[in-house]
């Protein structure tokens, strides 16, 4: 029996049972039965984004000012920690593998990325020359891995690619018509489109084609004569909110993006010059998203504030919310009031008075739960969902604030 | 209640957002002077029972401030009403969300930031503030009770020799 069921079970009785019918899996990832989303919980601090290598033996994931990694011998172990990469002096706000798996991309709020590689078993790093002098907020490597792109709050995205003759990574900005922070970039699977998210409501797809670097592209549905620089596409959403996730299909001819009014906007361009073939927004009432995955050309996966995946299917006529991926009852609901026995009944942390009450009546505190007190979200994920990546062609891993690391099947 | 909760819970969608204006700095949006950015700062709301209840939620991008006005029926209310407050949010280290300053026109605010949504479930920082508006009233009444009763055994101990 899958532990949602369970836990619709104990439903009507008090919180407690729900929360201890979910710890087993959460402390130790249990057998990975089809279906059973596999559970890595490392450590309480926030991970803003993670990352598998491309053989799925190693994890990467951002803790504060360090990144982490973890080798995953299967589901059934425990994450062993093999390294841990210092070199930032603040938040590290993403990480990326290239497509070999030979380099680690990171980048911070300390303004810097860096690259790491392996020479003689440990992770170097080269300093990447950004030339911003905000915060680096988001790092991907292109697709061919031999260039990638960091957003910044400096409103630039810096597109980074190695010189041979000077030993540098460099870079080169796309300014205009940029007005705000970055929060989310994009590469297109051609190596040369980029489609970047920022605060002020705008997708934007770029042309990030670097000469003698890249061959010349084929032309696609977003334009044929790309130079640097080129703005091949602006969308907004209807709210202006900001945008938290953009995505382009795998076949590259539709865009995908996510915003704070949590909304989903699905963009079919129609060919250069020409206004696109359908811009479709749907508008669902759960809390924002903020980050999606295509799955397939017709399926979209999306997650954030709400702790749990919600799946979108589609095509260019219209998209709707196809199913959520885990059982879910509504985050702004009032919960359940808890049963009125005070032998069951579970603290919640920040009610010390309670606890001091029971002190002094029955001479015993209740035992805290091994998780931290308190009524647990029927989700796996117990606080925003960061990022989403592609695990294999049915499976996505998800990373929260929470510290969990977690796969689904989709 | 119900109002107030939902508003909440989206409003404490939060994320780490460093500065775009000064370099290297990472601060609370709605604190900081937003002529520039005005993207960053979402609509306020009141919500509101009546004049002397109410509460204002202002978001943004990586934090938001939540001011209450609690119920002040007559000048004694309003007195407990500032002592508690006062005693609060001289406590204010100790309770990581408080704001120091209220907001004029507000009796108490509390200013939540992402790294308070990370370190802390994002739910129960919701149930806190809703916990706490329900008890602030009960005790501020209680309180009132009490010195109703004191008042009232000083004046009988003090009126017991002229009878």
């Amino acid at each position: 029996m899958s532990s949602s069921c369970l836990s619709s079970l104990f439903a009507f009785s008090s919180p407690a049972p729900i929360h201890l019918s979910f710890s087993p899996t959460l402390l130790i990832p249990v057998e990975s039965t089809p279906g059973m989303p596999t559970i890595y919980q490392l450590g309480h601090e926030p991970i803003k984004d993670h990352v598998f290598f491309p053989d799925h033996k190693t994890l990467v994931v951002t803790k504060d000012n360090t990144v982490e990694l973890y080798k995953v011998e299967n589901a059934n172990s425990t994450p062993q920690l093999v390294d841990v990469l210092r070199g930032h002096d603040k938040t590290v706000t993403s990480v990326d593998i290239s497509p070999d798996g030979k380099r680690i991309l990171t980048c911070s709020q300390d303004r810097n990325a860096l690259v790491w590689e392996k020479k003689s078993g440990e992770y170097k790093p080269t300093l990447v020359l950004l030339r911003i002098s905000r915060a680096a907020t988001v790092c991907k490597w292109s697709p061919s891995g031999n260039k990638f792109a960091v957003g910044s709050s400096d409103r630039v995205v810096a597109v980074c690619y190695y010189e041979e003759e000077n030993d540098w990574w460099v870079s080169k900005h796309l300014k205009k018509p940029l007005k705000s922070t970055i929060t989310t970039i994009a590469w297109h699977p051609n190596d040369v489109l980029l489609a970047c998210g920022s605060t002020d409501g705008h997708v934007r797809v770029f042309s990030a084609y670097i000469k003698g670097l890249d061959a010349k592209p084929e032309p696609t549905l977003w334009g044929s004569k790309l130079p640097f620089q080129t703005l091949c596409g602006d969308f907004t959403n209807e709210t202006r909110a900001w945008i938290h996730g953009v995505a382009f299909s795998p076949s590259g001819d539709v865009l995908a993006y996510v915003g704070h009014d949590a909304s989903l906007g699905v963009v079919y361009p129609a060919g250069e010059g020409l206004a696109p073939q359908s811009i479709v927004a749907v508008h669902s009432n759960s809390l924002p998203f903020k980050a999606l995955l295509f799955v397939s050309e017709n399926k979209i996966v999306a997650g954030g504030h709400n702790c749990n995946l919600i799946v979108f299917e589609g095509d260019v006529q219209g998209w709707r919310e196809a199913k959520k991926v885990e059982n879910q009852t509504d985050l702004t609901a009032a919960p359940p009031s808890t049963a009125g026995d005070d032998e069951e009944d579970e603290m919640s942390s920040h009610d010390a008075l309670k606890m001091f009450k029971q002190l002094d009546l029955k001479g015993r505190v209740t035992k805290p739960s091994p998780r931290g007190a308190g009524r647990a979200l029927a989700t796996i994920h117990q606080n925003t969902i960061a990022s989403i990546r592609s695990y294999s062609p049915s499976q996505v891993s998800t990373s929260g604030i929470d510290g969990k690391v977690v796969i689904f099947d989709i | 209640m119900v109002t107030v909760r939902s508003s909440l819970t989206a409003a404490m969608c939060l994320e780490d957002f460093s500065s775009q204006l000064v370099e290297r700095h990472n601060r609370p949006e709605i604190e900081v002077d937003n002529t520039h950015n005005p993207e960053l700062v979402l609509n306020p709301m009141v919500i509101a029972r009546n004049e002397n209840e109410k509460i204002l939620i202002e978001p943004s991008v990586n934090s938001v401030r939540v001011s209450i006005k609690i119920k002040q029926a007559d000048e004694i209310e309003q007195i407990l009403v500032h002592q508690f407050t006062r005693f609060l949010t001289s406590r204010a280290e100790n309770f990581f969300i408080l704001r120091r300053v209220p907001i004029a026109g507000y009796d108490i605010s509390f200013l939540i930031t992402n790294f308070h949504t990370e370190q802390m479930l994002k739910d129960k920082l919701v149930d806190f503030i809703i916990e706490f508006m329900e008890e602030v009233d009960k005790e501020i009444s209680e309180m009132k009770l009490f010195l109703n009763a004191r008042a009232r055994v000083i004046a009988e101990a003090y009126l017991t020799p002229f009878d």
